[in-house]
């Protein structure tokens, strides 16, 4: 039974909390572990995750020329996305159990909200296998490489996402693949029905775009969790009442990236509006969820906002620039992830630089 | 003969001293390519080391390197005038790659530490070896690209049409260099992995 050491503490922790207690001096308790923190983001997710789940069926009914009764279309959501979450789990937990067990560790609970997270930013009819090499891949290059679980210094979930993007482009990218069952139909066969806002603009059909109204409410083809934009304000009201996400990291993307987004609009680079902008695409969900990842982040104050603020500016760059990148948050994320460590760095830096300035100052003033 | 046999495996040049990574990167989207690199960087590596270590006698320390860089691109110049008469699609492929041999680190760290100091019929051996050791992880890293990458082996088709058939797609982030030096690392990281439990 040695050989499942790994397997009973997960299952040990996961079903009761561990009798086991700090034996050092200085011993400070707090309900809030990584259980809990963890807990906290997948209520939060739940409001978006139960739209996209409506959504996916609605989107599916109007292209079928089906009446999108609100029932089935949530049914049709959740078959189409719970083989996406169950294979997401087993790949992904699969491989941290047997890391676990080569290292002879526990099994972190990192996985939970990365396996909960992956299939919202997924397209509702993605392949199953793709889904699970892309976990395979994001959850040994993007963490276990690096340590496992904390010392990830990029964020899992974006970089399976990242990995289908470039692997596997035709699966996650054009105008077919955002409605289920939109490659098939003969309906969707005109370019425009299935397209998500940002390709619309992308290609320039800026007449056919939702009102920002249908942007705001989630009616829109998409990935299963970025579309609705209430859920997601719900979802942020959550994180920032348990303070499980940091609300400058929050503020300063979406500060970055309007303000980006109003000089394109003011010099004519992007004939959108900076609020249209905003609701567009995955740039809140991935402003909520993603950048604010306690361990991906900048954890200085200061880097909190030079981080959020590069994150909002160059999402929008690249949207509007580039016209083969039309999800610019999932680079820009990934980018910024790379550049926190060097952004906090320069803030302690700055930080030493100011103090021994100050110490200088008072030695000379008092005569110490 | 056992001392020449390290480049291959524990004294790898890109496992271990992480040399030559750049055109290891670049070459390495299909077999062919990369074997016609691993195969030129062998002899620019065996020949230049082997002149080198004739002359190592008369060339003034001042000026080595710059003697050493005469001999090799004189190889470089070679090998790139037979590739272009008898292999001259994969010269087109390789392109730029070919010349840059000349600044391979390989080649300049094998002249400066084995044939300054050793007798021609070793240097030679040591420099074969070594761009042999070099070759090695090419065509590794090479034959896991082109399958998955392009789904072929030596432009052959590998991967069965009824695969593509059943929902199967060619992984596009293999032809790209990032998932090269992702396989180097992979590779690296399995080496160490063996070596400690050793």
């Amino acid at each position: 039974m040695k050989k499942f050491n790994a397997m009973f503490d997960a299952m040990d922790t996961f079903l009761r909390t561990p009798a086991t207690v700090t034996g050092g001096r200085c011993h400070v308790r707090d309900a809030v572990d990584m259980k809990r923190i963890m807990i906290t983001v997948m209520i939060a997710l739940v409001p978006a995750l139960v739209f996209g789940w409506w959504n996916v069926g609605y989107q599916h009914s109007l292209t079928a020329n089906e009446p999108p009764a609100i029932w089935p279309c949530l049914w049709f959501g959740f078959l189409k996305w719970l083989p996406l979450a169950v294979v997401t789990y087993v790949s992904g937990l699969g491989v941290e159990v047997l890391f676990a067990q080569i290292r002879k560790e526990e099994v972190a609970e990192g996985f939970f909200v990365t396996g909960f997270l992956i299939p919202m930013i997924m397209p509702p009819d993605v392949p199953l296998w793709i889904v699970a090499v892309a976990t395979v891949f994001a959850v040994i290059f993007g963490k276990e490489v690096f340590g496992g679980t904390g010392y990830n210094f990029l964020n899992p979930a974006l970089l399976a996402r990242a990995f289908v993007f470039f692997a596997y482009p035709s699966v996650i990218s054009g105008d077919k693949v955002w409605i289920s069952g939109g490659a098939e139909l003969p309906t969707a066969t005109d370019a425009i029905s299935g397209a998500t806002p940002l390709s619309l603009v992308m290609n320039g059909h800026t007449e056919a775009l939702p009102s920002t109204w249908e942007l705001f409410l989630g009616t829109i083809p998409g990935c299963i969790g970025e579309t609705c934009k209430i859920a997601i304000f719900i979802g942020a009201a959550i994180l920032l009442f348990t303070q499980v996400a940091d609300w400058r990291i929050m503020l300063s993307v979406f500060t970055g990236g309007y303000v980006t987004a109003v000089i394109c609009r003011v010099t004519g680079l992007c004939p959108i509006a900076g609020y249209d902008q905003i609701l567009m695409g995955g740039f809140l969900f991935g402003a909520v969820f993603m950048a604010t990842d306690p361990v991906t982040a900048a954890h200085t104050r200061a880097g909190k906002h030079i981080y959020g603020l590069l994150i909002g500016v160059l999402a929008i760059l690249i949207r509007t620039l580039n016209k083969g990148y039309p999800e610019g948050m999932m680079l820009a994320i990934l980018l910024m992830n790379i550049f926190a460590p060097l952004i906090d760095w320069c803030v302690v830096q700055s930080h030493i630089k100011q103090r021994c300035r100050t110490r200088v100052v008072r030695r000379k003033t008092y005569n110490l | 003969m056992k001392n020449y046999l390290g480049p291959l495996g524990k004294d790898n040049p890109i496992l271990v001293q992480t040399l030559g990574v750049c055109s290891a990167l670049a070459v390495t989207a299909q077999l062919k390519p990369a074997v016609v690199m691993a195969l030129s960087v062998t002899l620019v590596c065996a020949f230049s080391n082997f002149i080198v270590s004739l002359m190592r006698n008369t060339i003034p320390p001042r000026i080595r390197i710059i003697v050493q860089l005469l001999v090799v691109s004189f190889f470089v110049i070679v090998v790139d005038l037979l590739l272009q008469a008898f292999l001259y699609d994969v010269s087109k492929m390789l392109s730029v790659f070919v010349g840059l041999i000349i600044t391979n680190c390989i080649i300049m760290g094998r002249l400066e530490a084995f044939a300054l100091s050793h007798k021609p019929f070793p240097s030679f051996m040591d420099g074969m070896m070594n761009g042999l050791g070099y070759g090695l992880v090419l065509v590794v890293v090479a034959f896991f690209r082109e399958l998955f990458g392009s789904g072929t082996l030596w432009n052959h088709q590998v991967i069965p049409d009824s695969w593509y058939a059943a929902g199967y797609l060619n992984n596009g982030l293999m032809i790209l260099p990032p998932m090269a030096l992702i396989l180097v690392g992979v590779i690296v990281w399995a080496k160490n992995g063996t070596a400690a439990k050793r």
